[in-house]
């Protein structure tokens, strides 16, 4: 990883506050071109907070949010349209329209953003990034409601990808996921990465995810991030909250899968198995 | 260097070249597909050397060209070969439409799933009837176990909290029936006769009918929503392992306070809608209150009073079963509360007006009249 490498996201003194509850203060980070950025922290730190701030749905108190070297803050709907076709978003539940199928949700943004393309181009584009996605060929008639919590998420990485983001924010993509359905979906995330030269904003409370994919891993404590930098970087650092956090005794299983695993590696690319 | 997608033709050594320029990316591909699809003949070379940017749409769509022109695919440098292997592995025959099926099987399925829907609401709205009964013998049987303080709540939801709207509702109900029988009884100079119209049809009918509608749209959606919420939840699912019925917890509590409170509701409503009336007579007929009070005495029959009273708790056990019956069929997703919801409104206003011809009838039969 390049260490000179442009910010792609930018976050410069950041608050946020619900009435009296302090959310973020003062919360700096820094996001680099092409890398997977993992986000850690306790419940109620914030994580999920600072990505709707990064996006733009949540309206922070004060701080500077640059995304793409463009200002984010106090701008309105029309300028941030552009933006928008740059980065895709997986929602902690996937967030897939219930009423459109698979294939359907795919091409939302598509056809928001470009109403031009023909008919059958979307359904040729809908399909691929189905396939792309892990998922089974004839899950593009489906509903979300008849997919299983795995297929779901998958399907709605198939959304965040359809206009070929540069950005790709996941919000806990792993959560609610079997071991086997998760290191599929990590490789995933990976390989994606890999393919189409993504950046990616990645918040998780999975340790192996951790380990197994993220370059590098920021730490949300005390209203803000009180730490970014590899997990051996991390783990050197002196922080009650991050040695329990990696070194309980999760954080040591998943350090020593990481090590166990870095032999057979290659054998396992694309699981799928989930259910 | 960000520009349009565009394609050049031309013939080299016998044959047809296609040599793409600037960004094969989504949001430079303007007309090309559409170029693309229109150019006749197969054979292609298809030279990626001159292009900028590509993203996997444009890689999608010089692969697609390949595949189905025949074409073969000339100076692509590491990046894009690498995007172009990445879509061919994801070409694979994905259904992306379901099968439409013929109009007649459309047509036909939806009578059938109607009429399924139908019965099966119909028998399930039994065996919830009978569910509901065994509770009720349950608890019968252990008092202890009655759970008052759910229905003292519920009394307040139910009963208490609806007392504005359905005060204002009888109201305005009881001026306009007034208002428009004096119209039409003045052309027989039968004014008096206002006061008879008033006072029967709300006691017997209006009150206890508009009380009905608006409790089904009050509590009868909220039960189905509040039961619908909590199965989502897997709340109706945790009661039970920890050994409390939901019949008794959730179910009977609901229907006990309807079924009290329908009665409390109708006749306030009835009294609200005849002082409604009233006021009306008073200012518009001049007919002072104490003659309209006498009169409303003289007219009224006790067995009015009686079939609201009898009628009023079976419609209240109909709106809270039909949103308690709603509400615990909710299975999949929160799409499926607000359609149940819906369907226990429906259900609940329908049962009641369709009984309530039955009680007419039968409340004729027996010399009510």
């Amino acid at each position: 990883m390049n260490e000179e490498a442009d910010p792609i996201i930018e976050v410069r003194g950041l608050r946020n506050s619900f009435g009296e509850q302090v959310i973020h203060d003062g919360l700096d980070l820094e996001v680099r071109r092409g890398e997977i950025l993992g986000v850690v922290g306790g419940s109620g730190t914030g994580k999920s907070v600072l990505m709707r701030s990064i996006i733009g749905l949540q309206q922070p108190d004060e701080g500077e949010v640059h995304v793409f070297e463009e200002p984010m803050l106090d701008r309105d709907d029309a300028e941030l349209q552009p933006l928008r076709k740059r980065w895709g978003i997986l929602f902690q539940g996937a967030a897939l329209f219930s009423t459109l199928t698979v294939a359907e949700n795919v091409q939302v943004p598509l056809r928001e953003f470009y109403p031009r393309l023909s008919e059958r181009l979307l359904d040729e584009i809908a399909a691929y990034k189905i396939v792309m996605v892990g998922l089974p060929e004839d899950a593009g008639p489906k509903f979300p409601a008849e997919l299983s919590g795995g297929m779901r998420k998958r399907a709605g990485i198939a959304r965040a990808l359809a206009l070929d983001p540069e950005l790709l924010f996941l919000d806990e993509p792993t959560a609610g996921l079997d071991p086997i359905g998760a290191s599929a979906f990590d490789q995933l995330v990976l390989n994606l990465r890999d393919q189409l030269g993504l950046t990616v904003f990645l918040i998780t409370h999975d340790l192996d995810t951790l380990y197994a994919i993220c370059d590098r891993v920021a730490v949300l404590a005390d209203h803000r991030v009180i730490a970014v930098g590899t997990i051996p970087e991390l783990l050197a650092l002196d922080h009650e909250w991050i040695q329990e956090y990696f070194r309980g005794p999760r954080g040591r299983a998943a350090e020593e899968a990481v090590e166990a695993d870095a032999e057979s590696k290659s054998a396992t690319t694309d699981g799928g198995g989930d259910s | 260097m960000s520009t349009v997608a565009r394609f050049t033709e031309s013939v080299e050594d016998g044959r047809r070249v296609l040599r793409f320029q600037g960004d094969l990316t989504l949001p430079r591909l303007g007309v090309l597909p559409a170029r693309l699809e229109r150019l006749k003949g197969d054979r292609f070379v298809l030279d990626l050397s001159d292009i900028g940017r590509m993203d996997t749409i444009g890689a999608w769509i010089v692969h697609r060209t390949a595949r189905d022109r025949q074409g073969e695919i000339v100076g692509a440098g590491e990046g894009v070969a690498t995007l172009l292997r990445q879509v061919e592995a994801a070409d694979r025959p994905v259904k992306v439409r379901p099968d439409p099926p013929s109009p007649i099987a459309r047509v036909l399925g939806q009578v059938g799933a109607a009429t399924m829907e139908a019965g099966r609401t119909f028998v399930g709205l039994i065996g919830f009837f009978g569910a509901m009964l065994i509770a009720l013998a349950s608890v019968i049987r252990q008092p202890r176990r009655f759970r008052l303080n759910a229905v003292v709540q519920r009394f307040e939801v139910v009963g208490v909290h609806a007392f504005g709207i359905i005060g204002l509702m009888s109201f305005l109900v009881g001026i306009v029936i007034a208002q428009q029988g004096a119209v039409q009884l003045r052309q027989f100079g039968a004014e008096i006769y206002t006061i008879n119209l008033i006072g029967r049809s709300s006691i017997k009918e209006l009150g206890v009918l508009m009380t009905a509608i608006m409790v089904a749209g009050r509590s009868g959606s909220s039960f189905a929503a509040q039961l619908g919420s909590m199965k989502l939840a897997e709340e109706v699912d945790a009661m039970r392992t920890i050994g409390v019925s939901p019949m008794e917890a959730l179910v009977l509590p609901r229907v006990f306070a309807t079924v009290l409170m329908m009665p409390l509701l109708s006749f306030y409503a009835a009294i609200v809608a005849i002082m409604g009336g009233g006021i009306f007579c008073w200012i518009s007929l001049e007919i002072p209150p104490v003659t309209f009070v006498q009169r409303i005495r003289e007219v009224v029959p006790l067995t009015d009073l009686w079939q609201l009273l009898i009628k009023a708790p079976v419609f209240g056990l109909i709106i809270a079963m039909a949103g308690c019956f709603q509400g615990m069929q909710v299975k999949h997703d929160a799409e499926e509360v607000g359609l149940r919801t819906t369907t226990a409104v429906v259900h609940a206003i329908f049962l009641v007006i369709v009984l309530d011809a039955f009680f007419a009838v039968f409340f004729t039969e027996v010399g009510w009249l």
